[in-house]
């Protein structure tokens, strides 16, 4: 009754195959979309912006990056945070190197530089897969950080390998409010968003899907793997990359190594795994629960504890926090492996068939 | 000469602690086909369940004692309410699961035994012995050199486990092939559960080691990325391989960290020391790209 798609009937290819064909949908995503680049700045806090949405567009774009390579490829990745490091690092010295280089270009360049150390720590795809891949990304993890933090060429010779990014400036605009920042920040977002949710349904993103389902099988009807793979990991790194260098300038400002720490990586993890795997929506869900998740804990908790009269120190929260993530990991793989993209399908369809639920 | 044997040597008797976590890894796969991330997380927790007991006045042997119970029910606990339920998923659902586990575990342990730093004092002092310093004029701790003992002596308990008990050759059919071993009527579940205790009992020998020498604090679940690689480079389903694996890595990365830095030195400038964190990663990938089953593995072969 809601979502009736009756009568929507397509008489082209180029209709049949555009990315929201049901006219819900795309009214739906229109204002979304005007919600997100009109109201929001509007009526949205300063706080709101620094704190919440510009970390959510920035993570979502990492996990998005990441279940290119786990959700839609098939190879774990554990090394997710270390490609950021490698985006933002490498944005930060096209600023400061290059001669009024612009900034859409040195991250463009700063994700091309992610892309290749993503393919370089990929290659060990190619002959081992599963377990021993994710050590292999573990490898990238240390590796990164490590190189990061003993060449002080990387950050200019801070002793502490601490970068502070530069102020950055748009044709002309510069970029130094929160909702300027917010709104860089999500243009952004939305074009990667559109250029993942494309290329998952073109032939790469069947071949990176029919590599996961059974690599064997792939290789056998003519994919070729090595190809295939390896472009997975450089696309993922790219969007790793760009998220790192956002990370940066729009949301920290001034980070070192060790912020791109293998719990970083664990998090965009468990993003995609609550948000879904292999789902672009799922990225952005994911993103928005695992974000929100603390400042929720944080805001209940402490006066639950006092209403209840136990004894709670800040160190208990964080104990909650990291036992309430793991059990909602373990939640989430046993009882819906698809995550809340799945959920909201779910809803979808149920909304359709309302409210004859056959 | 002297300062490379030295160096040789404690790299082998650390090397053999990395053995003993990645013992636990092993166990757990070999028999279930997982591959437990939270190995590391259980070293931490177990460590932390000593500790914990003995703070409330629990003598220490009884404080083992209770320790392992605890590591029985974690076992029980991971048995009934995750593994139960992801059976037949895919192994890499399993390892997320895992992951899942030891943030659950990290959590949990700090909330029941305090977060704090604390040492175990296993009343063995890690100082060099005397009589081989004044022969040799080589530093070999005391405390090494047990720990390798309990290492060894703890192998040759699980070879005898393995190998001359009736559990143990069950859990080598279950290994073999889960349906088969069902079959032939051998209760899969007990067997996990088993299985994640004997795990658990590693995870405690394991903690008590590494705790009563750097103390008992949350860097003790970092002890599962320095087994990774010993997995790695010995294959994942060999015990042998295990203990190889974690002797290589041991000594070869307290080489690299002492030759590897002056060497890049002279070539760029600056410190570079550190390299600890990746080598053994780095070292075991190249050993991959050569031989992807690793030194003991089963050559793995795909049908489709």
């Amino acid at each position: 009754m809601f979502y009736r798609e009756a009568g929507q009937f397509k008489t082209s290819y180029i209709a049949d195959s555009q990315i929201f064909p049901i006219r819900q949908d795309r009214i739906g995503m229109a204002i979304l979309l005007a919600v997100a680049f009109v109201g929001i700045p509007l009526i949205g806090s300063e706080y709101w912006f620094s704190a919440i949405l510009i970390p959510f567009l920035v993570f979502a774009l990492a996990a998005l990056g990441l279940n290119i390579l786990t959700g839609y490829a098939g190879q774990l990745s554990l090394g997710s945070a270390a490609f950021m490091a490698v985006g933002a690092y490498a944005a930060y010295n096209f600023q400061l190197r290059v001669e009024g280089i612009p900034i859409l270009l040195s991250f463009i360049l700063a994700g091309c530089c992610a892309a290749a150390v993503g393919v370089l720590f990929g290659l060990p795809s190619l002959r081992i897969k599963g377990f021993y891949l994710a050590v292999a990304t573990l490898a990238a993890q240390f590796f990164v950080i490590w190189v990061l933090t003993k060449f002080p060429w990387f950050s200019n010779d801070s002793s502490s390998g601490v970068i502070s990014a530069q102020k950055i400036d748009l044709f002309g605009i510069a970029i130094n409010s929160p909702v300027r920042k917010y709104l860089f920040v999500l243009a952004i977002v939305c074009v990667m968003a559109l250029l993942a949710k494309n290329l998952v349904r073109s032939s790469t993103g069947r071949a990176w899907m029919a590599v996961r389902d059974m690599d064997v099988a792939a290789e056998v009807i003519g994919i070729r793997l090595m190809q295939t793979k390896l472009l997975a990991f450089a696309v993922s790194s790219f969007f790793c990359g760009v998220a790192g260098a956002l990370y940066a300038f729009c949301y920290l400002g001034s980070v070192e190594p060790d912020g791109f720490s293998l719990d970083l990586s664990f998090r965009i993890l468990f993003m995609i795994i609550v948000g879904g795997v292999g789902s672009i929506l799922g990225a952005f869900l994911g993103s928005a629960f695992i974000l929100l998740l603390p400042i929720f804990l944080d805001n209940v908790l402490p006066p639950l504890a006092t209403w209840l009269h136990l004894p709670f120190t800040n160190a208990t929260v964080s104990h909650i926090q990291m036992m309430l993530f793991g059990a909602l990991i373990i939640f989430f793989l046993i009882v819906e492996p698809h995550g809340l993209a799945r959920l909201w399908q779910i809803t979808k369809e149920k909304l359709r068939l309302w409210p004859f639920p056959h | 000469m002297q300062f490379f044997l030295e160096v040789t040597l404690s790299g082998l008797l650390s090397g053999l602690m990395y053995s003993l976590v990645a013992l636990g890894f092993v166990l757990i796969y070999k028999a279930s086909g997982v591959f437990n991330f939270a190995q590391g997380a259980m070293v931490y927790f177990a460590a932390l369940a000593v500790v914990g007991l003995m703070d409330k006045g629990w003598p220490m042997w009884a404080a083992i004692i209770g320790a392992f119970a605890v590591m029985v029910v974690v076992a029980v606990a991971t048995e009934r309410l995750v593994l139960r339920k992801l059976v037949n998923q895919p192994p890499i659902t399993l390892f997320m699961a895992t992951i899942g586990l030891a943030f659950f575990l990290e959590g949990l342990g700090p909330m029941l035994f305090g977060s704090e730093v604390r040492a175990i004092n296993l009343g063995i002092v890690d100082e060099p012995i005397a009589s081989i310093m004044d022969s040799f004029g080589i530093g070999i701790s005391k405390f090494d050199l047990f720990a390798s003992g309990m290492v060894i002596g703890l192998v040759l308990l699980l070879a005898l486990f393995f190998q001359k008990t009736k559990v143990g050759r069950a859990l080598r059919a279950v290994a073999d092939d889960h349906q088969a071993a069902l079959s032939l009527g051998i209760p899969l579940r007990h067997i996990w559960v088993i299985v994640w205790g004997v795990a658990g009992f590693v995870a405690l020998v394991a903690g008590l080691l590494w705790g009563s020498r750097n103390g008992v604090q949350f860097a003790l679940t970092m002890t599962a990325l320095k087994a990774l690689p010993v997995l790695i480079l010995g294959g994942f389903t060999s015990i042998p391989g295990a203990i190889a694996g974690g002797l290589i890595i041991g000594v070869s990365e307290k080489l690299a960290e002492i030759y590897i830095p002056p060497v890049m030195q002279d070539m760029f400038g600056g410190n570079f020391g550190g390299i600890e964190g990746w080598f053994p990663y780095v070292f075991a990938l190249l050993f991959l790209l050569v031989r992807p089953e690793g030194l003991f593995g089963e050559r793995h072969i795909d049908r489709v």
